[in-house]
C-alpha cells in the first residue's frame, strides 16, 4: 500500500449509517428534506454559536448510532473536525461518548479525510467499526474567519456562504450499504491565490491534481462513474474545474456536481457562489447522496472534498491559500 | 498535465464575476443621500429648541442610536447588503463597526470579550482619524502662521 496511489481496501469496508443535522438555509434549500434534523433558529436550544455547532455533531452522531441501534462502546475509533480553532466545535460536541478520538483539521475537506482514515484503520484491522463527524456553522466561523455578524458590508460575487450544518457516517466491516472501494489523500497545492473571497479558485487546483492522479493510476476517466462530486468548489470553482479538466483531456461536463451547488438555491437565498465549510459536503454526503446510494440510484461515484488551508492571521500576513483536495469512491452494492 | 501557476493567476482573474459597480454606486448615493438628509431634518427640528452646536451633537447622537439599534434587531446588515458605501460612509457605518462586534462578542464575557473587541473594525479608524488630525492640525499651524 501506498498512499501516493490510490487504495483499494482489501475488506468490505461499508459505510452502515449516517446521519445530519442542519440550519435554516440549509433547510429551506433544494435538499429540503434529506437531512435527519434542523433548527431554524440556529441554536438547537444552546446559548452560543459554538455550542450550537458542537450540539449540531452531538445530535447527528446520536442520531446515526440509534438508527442502527449502536451503542457508542460499538464504535472502535471516531474522526472529527470542524473550522473552529483548536477543533473545540467536535471536542465539546463528542467528549462524551467516550470513543477514542483523533480531531482532524481538512479546512472543508475534513469530512472526505476522515472517511480515508476511517476506512484504512477498518481496513488493516484496527477498528471493526469507526465513525467519521464534521461541522460547520455560519455564525461560529463568520465571526472567526470574516466580520461580526451583525457588521453591515456587501460581498464580492465570488464569495460563498459557510453552510450551518454536521455530518456523520459509520463505517463498519461487511453489512448493508454503500462501499468504499477507493481512497487517494490529496497532496497540498498552491497557485498563490490570495483572494479569501474566491475559495473556489483557490481550491479547484488541488481537485484537479488529486483527480488527475486518480484517473490515470485508474485508468478511467469521468465517463466511468455516475457522478463526480467535490466538496464546497461552488459556481467559480466548478467552472474552472471543468475549464482545466477539458484542457487535460477529461470532459467532466455530464456528471459532474458540487455540494456547494446543490445545498443552496444561490440566486434565490443571497449565497453568491454557493455554499462552503466542512458542513456543506458532510451534510449533502450523510443526507442526500447516502440515501440516493441506499436506493441504488447512483452506482459508483467519486467523493472529492477540497479544503482552503489557511487561517485568518495567514491571510492578514499576505500569505496565499495553500488548497488540498481527498478523494474517496463510494460504490453502491 | 500541471496546471501552470502564472497562467492559472491570470485566468483566474478574468475569470470571476466583478461586483456591479454602478447598481452599487447608484445604492450608495441614494441611501447615503437619504441619511444625509435625515440628518439635516433632525438638525433642523433641533434647531427649535437647541442652540446650533447642541442641534448638531444631537442629530448625530440620534443616528448613531438609531443604528445600534437596528444593528441590535438585525436589520441593519440587511440595508447595508443593499446600500453598500452609503451606510459605511455616514456616521451609521462607524456606529455599525462598534455595536456588531460587541454583540458577537458577548458571549465571551464583559472585559475580554465585549471590552477587549469592540473596536476590532473601527479601531484603525480611530487609531489612524487620531494621527490624520494630528498631522492636520500641524500642517494648518504651519500655514496659518506662514501666511
Amino acid at each position: 500500500m501506498n498512499m501516493r496511489y490510490p487504495i483499494k481496501p482489501k475488506k468490505t469496508v461499508v459505510v452502515v449509517s449516517s446521519a445530519s443535522a442542519v440550519g435554516r438555509k440549509e433547510h429551506e434549500g433544494p435538499l429540503s428534506g434529506c437531512f435527519d434534523l434542523h433548527d431554524i433558529e440556529e441554536k438547537f436550544g444552546m446559548k452560543t454559536w459554538e455550542e450550537a455547532e458542537s450540539q449540531m455533531q452531538h445530535l447527528a452522531l446520536n442520531t446515526a448510532l440509534a438508527k442502527i441501534k449502536l451503542h457508542p462502546s460499538d464504535v472502535d475509533v471516531l474522526f472529527a473536525g470542524d473550522l473552529q480553532n483548536q477543533c473545540v466545535g467536535s471536542t465539546f460536541g463528542v467528549k462524551n461518548y467516550e470513543i477514542p478520538y483523533f480531531g482532524l483539521f481538512g479546512a472543508c475537506s475534513t469530512f472526505a479525510e476522515g472517511i480515508i482514515l476511517a476506512a484504512l484503520a477498518i481496513d488493516n484491522g484496527s477498528a471493526k467499526t469507526a465513525a467519521v463527524s464534521a461541522s460547520s456553522h455560519f455564525c461560529s466561523a463568520e465571526r472567526q474567519f470574516r466580520v461580526p455578524l451583525e457588521y453591515g458590508g456587501q460581498r464580492t460575487p465570488t464569495a460563498q456562504r459557510t453552510v450551518t450544518g454536521a455530518g456523520v457516517f459509520i463505517l463498519g466491516e461487511g453489512g448493508e450499504g454503500p462501499r468504499v472501494t477507493g481512497l487517494l489523500p490529496g497532496i497540498i497545492c498552491d497557485k498563490g491565490i490570495t483572494d479569501v473571497s474566491n475559495m473556489g479558485a483557490a481550491m479547484a487546483p488541488a481537485a484537479f491534481d488529486t483527480l488527475t492522479r486518480y484517473f490515470e493510476a485508474m485508468r478511467t476517466g469521468p465517463g466511468d462513474y455516475d457522478l463526480i462530486l467535490t466538496g464546497d468548489l461552488g459556481e467559480e470553482g466548478h467552472s474552472l474545474l471543468i475549464e482545466y479538466m477539458g484542457r487535460a483531456g477529461y470532459d467532466m461536463r455530464k456528471n459532474y456536481n458540487d455540494c456547494g451547488l446543490l445545498i443552496y438555491a444561490n440566486s434565490a437565498s443571497d449565497t453568491h457562489c454557493g455554499g462552503s465549510g466542512c458542513g456543506c459536503s458532510a451534510t449533502v454526503m450523510s443526507g442526500y447522496i447516502y440515501g440516493r446510494m441506499k436506493r441504488k440510484e447512483i452506482g459508483r461515484m467519486l467523493y472529492i472534498a477540497t479544503g482552503a488551508l489557511m487561517s485568518p492571521t495567514s491571510s492578514l500576513q499576505g500569505k496565499s491559500i495553500p488548497s488540498i483536495a481527498h478523494l474517496v469512491e463510494i460504490t453502491s452494492q | 498535465m500541471k496546471i501552470d501557476r502564472n497562467e492559472y493567476g491570470e485566468f483566474v482573474k478574468k475569470h470571476a464575476g466583478k461586483s456591479p459597480l454602478l447598481r452599487n454606486a447608484a445604492a450608495a448615493f441614494l441611501t447615503g443621500g437619504f441619511i444625509c438628509t435625515f440628518g439635516q431634518l433632525l438638525f433642523t427640528v433641533y434647531l427649535n429648541f437647541a442652540e446650533e452646536e447642541a442641534a448638531r451633537t444631537l442629530s448625530t447622537v440620534t443616528l448613531i442610536f438609531i443604528t445600534a439599534l437596528l444593528t441590535g434587531i438585525g436589520v441593519f446588515d440587511e440595508i447595508a447588503k443593499f446600500a453598500g458605501a452609503g451606510t459605511l460612509v455616514p456616521i451609521t457605518g462607524f456606529a455599525n463597526a462598534v455595536v456588531s462586534p460587541a454583540i458577537d462578542n458577548n458571549a465571551e464575557g464583559p472585559i475580554l470579550g465585549m471590552g477587549a473587541k469592540m473596536f476590532i473594525v473601527a479601531g484603525p479608524v480611530i487609531v489612524y482619524g487620531t494621527l490624520a488630525s494630528a498631522v492636520w492640525g500641524v500642517i494648518y499651524y504651519i500655514v496659518k502662521t506662514c501666511f
